[in-house]
């Protein structure tokens, strides 16, 4: 059954975004968009959830820290990248410490642009991830039985 | 009602214990729902649906193993097993003392559980969990004192076939319980080692390193847990079991009421205050018990 798609728990890391896209992030769980009628949780620990919302321009000092929070993630486990910067880098992308994008770290699934992206828009970002989330888990059990079966 | 408690009395012990281990995570998952749509609804949001607890759970036995230390999800499983075992113990009719000492070493096991990993945002939730046991253990076993006093029997099963009312005589004793139910409930103001709320704050602390099927683990242990405590409130009003489960249930929303109203005390005030409620409220009652009799 698709229970990922009833309880994704959010991380949210902020690689040096302008602190713009993560109040919209904060905005999500406000009376106004309560993400909690989804089943949303915002964990804040890499061990707990599924769904890692990156917000910023990733540069030399956060790629570190968000591989690890990545790594740390148990499978399945979905990015999505919120707001330009980490989308892309934006303006920043030919900065001599900026990356350009999440996706220069980690495997990205999910892109919400906007600057900042909008509550409505990083909600729809996220149940987005979701069915990612059940892709995935069947792909992983597909592999498992035929590893089993060889 | 009647026809339903008498069905109850009649099956053998080992029938009641399978329908409490069946029956009682259903009712505790839907009770932990029903505390987080009321949440919600304080709060002015829509809040997720009744059966949010078994998505939750459900998804978690879908995710990946991730252990540290090869000791941690021996530990949890542990404390799964002596929080069901109490819990039977008590549904089948057992000594309430027993009852009380097993879920004491379920508690010892979550203790160890949260010790046995490297986190330092799990030993002091550890350490943590440890002020709590301090703090609402005297209160447990004076529960089970009163309740002997009055009727003259440890096991459950002649306490909840005792026709007149305990509340009556053990009214302090009462309002003592109501007290640590909030630490064992995990509720605030005293969720100090797992809280429902602040995932992102230290008071999360116990289950940092816990992931997937054992944080699930821990959740169902939980709801066990907890009717097991509603079982302990419904013995003070077994007079009439209807006003029992209706006053059961008020307890509960009384104590979500206390949850949404009060900020979080610090270990200190959490620690002093519950053993000065239980000193004023359980010990005094006891006292008058003992004059009176």
């Amino acid at each position: 059954m698709a229970w990922f798609k009833r309880s994704p728990w959010v991380l949210h890391y902020n690689a040096t975004s302008c602190n713009g896209c993560d109040i919209e992030v904060i905005a999500c769980l406000t009376p106004l968009y309560d993400l909690e009628r989804f089943g949303i949780i915002n964990t804040g620990n890499p061990k707990h959830s599924d769904i890692l919302l990156v917000t910023g321009s990733v540069n030399e000092k956060s790629k570190h820290v968000l591989k690890t929070l990545y790594e740390q993630m148990p499978n399945p486990r979905v990015v999505v990248a919120v707001g330009i910067c980490a989308c892309s880098g934006c303006v920043f992308q030919d900065c001599y410490n900026v990356l350009g994008g999440a996706d220069k770290v980690v495997p990205v699934d999910v892109y919400v642009p906007g600057c900042a992206a909008r509550p409505e828009s990083i909600i729809d970002g996220v149940l987005k991830a979701c069915g990612i989330l059940e892709e995935k888990y069947a792909q992983q059990k597909n592999t498992q039985q035929q590893s089993i079966k060889a | 009602m009647k026809t339903l408690f008498e069905f109850f009395q009649s099956l053998s012990l080992a029938e009641r214990m399978l329908a409490y281990v069946l029956i009682a995570p259903f009712i505790g998952g839907v009770l932990a729902g029903i505390d987080r749509k009321l949440t919600a609804r304080l709060q002015g949001r829509f809040g997720p649906p009744i059966l949010q607890p078994f998505y939750d759970v459900l998804k978690l036995f879908q995710k990946e193993r991730i252990v540290v230390n090869k000791f941690q999800n021996f530990n949890i499983i542990l404390f799964f097993v002596f929080t069901v075992f109490s819990g039977a113990l008590f549904f089948c009719g057992a000594d309430i003392l027993l009852m009380i000492f097993c879920l004491a070493t379920a508690g010892t096991f979550f203790v160890l559980a949260g010790y046995s990993v490297s986190s330092p945002y799990s030993h002091l939730g550890a350490e943590r969990e440890i002020i709590q046991m301090v703090s609402y253990e005297p209160m447990v076993i004076l529960t089970a004192v009163g309740m002997y006093m009055v009727t003259g029997s440890f096991n459950v099963s002649d306490i909840a076939m005792y026709q007149k009312p305990l509340i009556l005589a053990l009214p302090g004793v009462f309002a003592g319980f109501l007290y640590i139910l909030t630490i064992k409930f995990r509720k605030s103001p005293f969720d100090l080692s797992i809280s429902h709320h602040a995932h992102q704050e230290i008071v999360r602390g116990l289950t940092t390193e816990f992931s997937g099927p054992a944080l699930a683990l821990i959740e169902i242990s939980h709801w066990y847990e907890n009717v097991l405590l509603l079982g302990i409130v419904y013995l003070f009003f077994a007079f009439n079991p209807w006003l029992g489960i209706v006053l059961t249930i008020a307890a509960y929303l009384f104590e979500i009421f206390i949850d949404n109203n009060y900020s979080r005390f610090k270990w200190q005030l959490t620690f002093l205050s519950s053993w000065l409620f239980t000193a004023v409220a359980g010990v005094s009652n006891i006292i008058v018990l003992h004059l009176i009799k």
